[in-house]
């Protein structure tokens, strides 16, 4: 990778964010099956976080004093493989391996098996807490990294989020930045009929974090965002994206049922030709 | 034992930076209180809130840190049960989880805070450690012994006063059980505060009668300690397993696996057999779930007595 991972400008971002989306179709298609509909949704997330906002060396997975992000949603790791390969963690080609017996690239995140995966997620509702820890972790030790954590909406009807969310004000945890994947939607239904999230924006501030609400799709705003997150150094920081899940794919998109979706290679090239902006040059 | 598991954390933690100490509102409970006041910023008292302490425990030690996080192991097991498995366990992650007040010694807080099942939980977890020091000397060894391995852990830890068994220069090594006295008859293999105190009288008793029992120190229940259990099988033939927790998932299924899989000895288990918990001081419970020295001795006359083929293996029913 030659770009300088902090100065990406937003239209580069939102390629990456195309690319993310791209990648992740393919490997999804060929193993024929995928949570295709929250990948999709934190494509501009992973983006701005990868290619302009996080302190990552590709060379050295394990540095320190890395930023680190633990996907909560781990079901959503192939998006992030996508944003790692991009990155320059792995080969491209270990996209096409996804989930595959004796893989690197099981479906939810593996920290043992997957170079840049900082935390091993699948089981929702635990990330945050060991995010925390992370946080806490580099604060003891002197180390001012960042540590992100993206969280689904579905997600944060696990009480143990709700246990980190107030532990995380108590210890002052400055340095953690979370973000909520507001689509709307989880496994049953929409958000409001399964387990309606009310007032999401007004629980994140009553338990006493920094809080912003932001378009989920817009690079900029996203970034922008993470910059007032970071600068925010007393309290940890929420950020609640309104986003679309299957975005810019037109068989999942907006659909509930695009949580875990089959679709094979065919189907996942007519969704590259139909993304906005049309099939390009080169792709796939 | 409190004291000598606060006192070691302290003494860890001056010679090694990594250590934190994490509570979920028992800090009175398990004597910390000293650590937090020496070390504040490597205190971290979550609340009432197991699984949260377990997934930050995990999260500082991915950081680098070496957490011990403790509650009563009820809670440490049951609440905190899937933290432990995905960000601990299966992570590959360092956290020493303490589950205090095992079994019966939860005493007058009853059948809800009584953790009879944790080691049964947590026996089928990959490459987790479980153990459970017999008194204070094996306590400070096994703390540091946890604290220099770099995967998780699980110790059940009793709070109140333990008679000392072992000089305070003995060493001890997680995995491998201790020899606390020789037999020849029958070996009596327990585990943990109350059970091995109990087989050190049975043993006495037993040797009035005329029997040579040995006693084993199983400390560690997983992983068992394979060699000594054969030893003590080959040798005398007969088995008793003395445990403060069910019959089934703990230190006698342990041994059973390993006597079962190489066809040797006889084996009788002491334990709680399908029940729960419920209120009561120590003594009264000892003889409810009968896990005093007598019914090991019964245990053991019953396992000789069907080495020597006077008896069938199943007792027979009382009658009427």
């Amino acid at each position: 990778m030659t770009e300088n991972a902090q100065t990406a400008a937003p239209a580069n971002l939102q390629a990456r964010a195309r690319e993310i989306r791209i990648l992740t179709l393919q490997a999804m298609g060929r193993l024929g099956h995928g949570h295709v509909g929250g990948s999709m949704s934190i494509a501009e997330l992973l983006a701005v976080l990868y290619f302009a906002q996080m302190k990552v060396d590709p060379q050295e997975p394990s540095l320190r004093e890395r930023d680190r992000l633990i996907l909560s949603k781990g079901h959503c790791g192939p998006a992030l493989y996508s944003t790692l390969a991009l990155r320059g963690f792995f080969p491209l080609e270990w996209l096409d391996t996804l989930n595959r017996g004796g893989g690197r690239l099981p479906l939810h995140c593996d920290m043992n098996k997957t170079p840049g995966v900082d935390l091993t997620t699948g089981s929702l509702g635990l990330g945050l807490s060991a995010g925390l820890g992370v946080a806490l972790g580099n604060r003891i030790q002197g180390i001012a990294a960042l540590t992100y954590v993206i969280l689904g909406d579905g997600e944060i009807n696990e009480g143990q989020i709700w246990e980190a969310a107030m532990a995380a004000v108590q210890f002052r945890a400055g340095r953690l930045v979370a973000f909520v994947d507001y689509n709307r939607m989880q496994i049953d239904g929409t958000t409001e009929e399964v387990m309606d999230l009310g007032d999401i924006t007004g629980k994140w501030k009553s338990f006493g974090w920094h809080v912003q609400r932001v378009p989920g799709h817009d690079t900029t705003a996203l970034n922008d965002a993470i910059d007032a997150a970071r600068a925010e150094t007393e309290l940890p920081s929420v950020i609640i994206l309104d986003t679309v899940k299957g975005k810019d794919v037109f068989f999942a998109e907006g659909l509930v049922a695009s949580h875990h979706m089959k679709f094979d290679l065919q189907q996942a090239r007519e969704a590259v030709e139909r993304l906005p902006g049309g099939k390009r040059e080169g792709e796939i | 034992m409190r004291a000598v598991y606060a006192d070691t954390l302290i003494a860890l933690a001056e010679k090694d930076e990594r250590i934190v100490v994490l509570e979920a509102d028992l800090m009175g409970a398990h004597g910390t209180r000293c650590f937090a006041e020496r070390f504040p910023e490597r205190t971290f008292n979550v609340g009432v809130a197991e699984a949260d302490m377990v997934g930050i425990a995990a999260g500082l030690a991915s950081a680098g840190l070496i957490p011990f996080a403790a509650s009563f192991g009820t809670f440490s097991s049951r609440k905190a049960c899937d933290a432990f498995y995905i960000n601990a366990v299966y992570s590959r992650l360092g956290v020493k989880l303490v589950g205090s007040d095992p079994g019966i010694s939860a005493a007058h807080n009853g059948g809800t805070h009584m953790p009879l099942e944790d080691v049964g939980i947590y026996r089928s977890f990959p490459n987790l450690v479980i153990f459970e020091p017999a008194d204070p000397v094996s306590l400070a060894a096994l703390l540091i012994e946890s604290a220099g391995f770099a995967g998780s852990t699980y110790m059940r830890l009793h709070r109140k006063e333990a008679p000392r068994l072992y000089e305070p220069e003995e060493s001890f090594a997680l995995g491998k059980g201790k020899l606390l006295r020789e037999g020849g008859q029958v070996a009596l293999i327990a585990t943990g505060v109350i059970m091995v105190n109990e087989a050190l009288q049975a043993a006495e008793v037993l040797a009035g009668e005329g029997i040579s029992a040995a006693v084993v120190d199983m400390h560690t229940v997983k992983p068992i300690d394979r060699e000594l259990v054969l030893q003590q099988a080959r040798g005398c033939g007969a088995l008793v397993t003395c445990e403060n927790h069910q019959a089934k998932g703990g230190l006698g299924s342990a041994v059973a696996e390993v006597i079962a899989e190489e066809g040797v000895g006889l084996l009788a288990r002491v334990g709680v057999k399908e029940r729960f918990g419920e209120a009561g001081t120590v003594e009264y419970l000892k003889k409810n779930f009968n896990l005093e020295a007598e019914d090991i001795c019964a245990a053991a006359r019953r396992v000789l007595a069907r080495k020597e083929g006077q008896v069938p293996a199943v007792p027979a029913a009382p009658a009427g």
